[in-house]
């Protein structure tokens, strides 16, 4: 039976300073060429400053059609946001 | 009773499916969706994935006979962005549930298909800056429509590629606007590549839309978002002007301006050699798929050689 190559996720720093953000993935035996693979693939005209890459399997997510009731917790926290608030009349800087 | 329950439970599913696409929302691969939405993906997406692919072969035969450095890099450069196209397309494809190895195998089975334009052979170098202008001039038209597809995966990868696609178009064009305006040889070699190049690359965008099976659940699943004519349309219209800028003629003795219709009229297309060159007796059809299974098969061991080099380091 023949393995297969590994799948790894590719983050991408674009700048210094900024978070990783989601590009792709590669296929990749070992980490070293997992890196370099997406350098190739997701680099080819200076896109990044940092590159992570995470083996899909390793990945969990939630599930899309459970998001309602997984995210419903923060539904009805509205005084989480600053609009929320009453504010004075003439406040400032606030 | 339970069969029954089954059935509404799947009625259900599609019809939230539906209300989805037509909400615009985007599916992501762990979302329920059809059978047949799927496959068709799978097919519409890998059968891109192999053009990009093969589509290096026609132009990687020119990159040692470049006429300068500056377009042997640039041309080393477009090719290696195919491979990079191929690969993104891969990606998607593999979230619908279908593995990489699959999707070669039905390439090298003849199962999967890639676009005929790569089974024309390229005689000159006029034929580097034909393939540039045209296949990937029509190829960014489809790509741009196809960047609102429905499925996630396949969006995010057409909006990556277009971003990238735009130079090869313009590399393309300018070959051919410089052997324009060279001695009567460059021209001609210009205004032959043209001629060869033309009616392929407008039967790119497939059968006319009577004749085409699947476009029907494709535009109702928001797949395709344009369909093969308007798409064939929008190409022309764009490219006629071009062509006049640069002086060189297109090959289509019916090509006019239709004033009514906001449109170019154009001829018939040869339909025959369209079906002829998909069915496998194009001029390269063989020579492209053999090189393809021999450079896989060639490269068996180099992938073996990682695993086992991966499998040790594993172990230590």
């Amino acid at each position: 039976m023949k393995e297969t190559t590994n799948v790894w996720e590719v983050f991408i720093q674009s700048k210094n300073g900024l978070a990783h953000k989601h590009a792709g993935n590669v296929h990749a035996d070992d980490k070293e060429m997992a890196l370099q693979n997406a350098r190739d693939l997701y680099t080819r005209r200076n896109e990044g400053s940092c590159i992570w890459v995470v083996k899909s399997t390793d990945i969990v997510s939630s599930e899309s059609e459970d998001s309602e009731s997984f995210f419903d917790p923060a539904n009805d926290k509205l005084y989480r946001h600053p609009t929320f608030y009453n504010l004075p009349e003439g406040a400032k800087h606030i | 009773m339970i069969k029954f329950a089954l059935i509404k439970l799947l009625l259900m599913d599609d019809k939230i499916f539906q209300e989805k696409i037509d909400k615009d929302r985007k599916i992501e691969p762990k979302d329920w969706m059809p059978e047949k939405y799927r496959s068709h993906l799978i097919r519409q997406i890998s059968q891109h994935a192999h053009s990009e692919i093969i589509g290096m072969q026609p132009e990687g035969q020119w990159i040692s006979r470049a006429p300068s450095l500056r377009s042997k890099m640039i041309l080393l450069a477009k090719v290696q962005d195919e491979a990079g196209h191929g690969l993104y397309l891969y990606s998607a494809c593999e979230t619908l549930g279908i593995s990489r190895d699959q999707l070669i195998s039905q390439l090298h089975s003849g199962a999967a298909k890639y676009s005929s334009i790569f089974n024309y052979p390229t005689l000159s170098w006029a034929d580097m800056g034909a393939i540039g202008w045209l296949v990937d001039g029509a190829a960014i038209v489809n790509q741009v429509s196809l960047q609102r597809t429905s499925y996630g995966p396949y969006s995010r990868g057409m909006i990556k590629i277009c971003k990238e696609e735009s130079f090869h178009q313009r590399q393309g064009y300018e070959i051919m606007a410089e052997l324009a305006k060279g001695t009567k040889e460059q021209k001609d070699m210009a205004q032959d590549a043209l001629n060869r190049f033309w009616w392929p690359s407008i039967m790119m965008f497939g059968p006319h839309d009577a004749d085409s099976p699947r476009s029907g659940n494709a535009m109702k699943w928001k797949i395709k978002r344009q369909t093969n004519d308007e798409l064939r349309q929008s190409f022309i219209d764009k490219t006629v002007g071009q062509a006049e800028v640069i002086g060189l003629k297109i090959p289509d003795p019916d090509l006019k301006w239709n004033e009514k219709r906001g449109h170019y009229d154009f001829g018939e297309i040869d339909w025959e050699e369209f079906w002829n060159v998909v069915n496998g007796n194009g001029p390269c059809n063989k020579e492209r798929l053999d090189h393809h299974i021999n450079a896989h098969q060639e490269g068996e061991w180099v992938r073996e050689a990682a695993r086992a080099y991966a499998n040790k380091q594993i172990k230590n």
